[in-house]
């Protein structure tokens, strides 16, 4: 699940790969899967298992 | 907190010659949203943490890196403390600021904090390294904990968020700053800048507030409103009021006799 969503993988599913195929922004974002923050720096070989929820979160207009 | 009259404001590490922080919640758009921030004057703005629309970005960042107004995400829309731990370790990686506005509420209809909640994502996140920033209530039990928690301000609330009903409890604001030796930033109810000069006479540090500019009429306007009310009241603070007297006290000096 990303967002919320059904998200097919394909291919190796690294978390790195998985956003940059959905067209995740590489500045700006923040990303959780299964509750728990996954840093930047660790995108790269975080890897997804089936039926993880992923959140990717931005800054939107708010008080 | 006391301060002296031509001090910055400072939270944690960081300064700031503007005394007004500024909200973005509520704007029609971003253009709207620009002009206010600009008439406004302010140099820490909210924003919230929601999920990525990736068909396109939301422009907000942008627009306050290019303005030089820095961010202070907030927790809103939390409802225990580990929601709002998570978000705002989200928000530290997705905005690389340790800033983070503390925001537990208890239930949609009043918005008010809950206590509990509040000074326990507090301590979690003082001992995470945060500079943080709680939305409290107007408690001045509540804030001495939260600031004996590590906070580097406490932000009592005016009156509930969004209701415009200004200060409900001056006194208890008196006592908060009074005891408080972090910055005193009323956070919420604001309505219009007489209240936000209210805030700056009790002794608060700055003024937090969105609603009041973004869904006035012309919200640019108002910004500037909120600007000078924000700075009256600090001046004023610092200015030295009379003592309040029972009978008249004549300003000209007395007649000439006839």
């Amino acid at each position: 699940m990303l967002n919320g969503a059904n998200h097919e993988i394909e291919g190796e599913p690294v978390l790195a790969r998985v956003l940059a195929d959905a067209g995740v922004p590489e500045r700006g974002v923040a990303v959780a899967v299964d509750g728990a923050v996954v840093p930047r720096a660790s995108w790269g070989e975080h890897r997804i298992s089936e039926g993880a929820r992923v959140e990717v979160l931005t800054a939107v207009q708010g008080g | 907190m006391s301060e002296q009259a031509d001090a910055p404001l400072i939270i944690g590490d960081e300064k700031f010659d503007s005394r007004l922080i500024m909200g973005t919640g509520g704007a029609a758009n971003l253009e709207i949203l620009e002009r206010a921030l600009v008439a406004s004057g302010t140099e820490l703005t909210t924003v919230a943490l929601r999920r990525v629309d990736v068909t396109g970005g939301t422009g907000l960042l942008d627009l306050l890196r290019r303005l030089g107004i820095r961010v202070l995400p907030n927790t809103a829309g939390c409802r225990t403390a580990a929601e709002a731990v998570l978000t705002a370790r989200l928000a530290r990686e997705a905005l690389e600021t340790d800033l983070v506005k503390l925001e537990v509420v208890a239930d949609e209809r009043t918005l008010l904090p809950d206590p509990v909640e509040l000074l326990d994502a507090a301590e979690q996140l003082v001992d995470d390294g945060f500079t943080v920033l709680p939305y409290t209530n107007d408690d001045p039990v509540l804030s001495r904990k939260l600031e004996q928690a590590g906070c580097a301000a406490v932000m009592p609330l005016g009156s509930p968020i969004g209701t415009g009903l200004g200060i409900r409890n001056p006194h208890n604001i008196e006592m908060i700053v009074a005891e408080a030796g972090v910055p005193v930033v009323l956070d919420a109810g604001i309505g219009t800048a007489s209240e936000a000069a209210l805030a700056m006479e009790l002794g608060c540090s700055a003024v937090l507030l969105a609603t009041a500019v973004t869904r006035a009429a012309d919200p640019e306007r108002m910004a500037t409103a909120m600007r000078r009310g924000v700075e009256a009241g600090w001046a004023a603070r610092h200015a030295g009021r009379i003592p309040r007297r029972y009978w008249a006290h004549a300003s000209s000096p007395e007649p000439d006799p006839a």
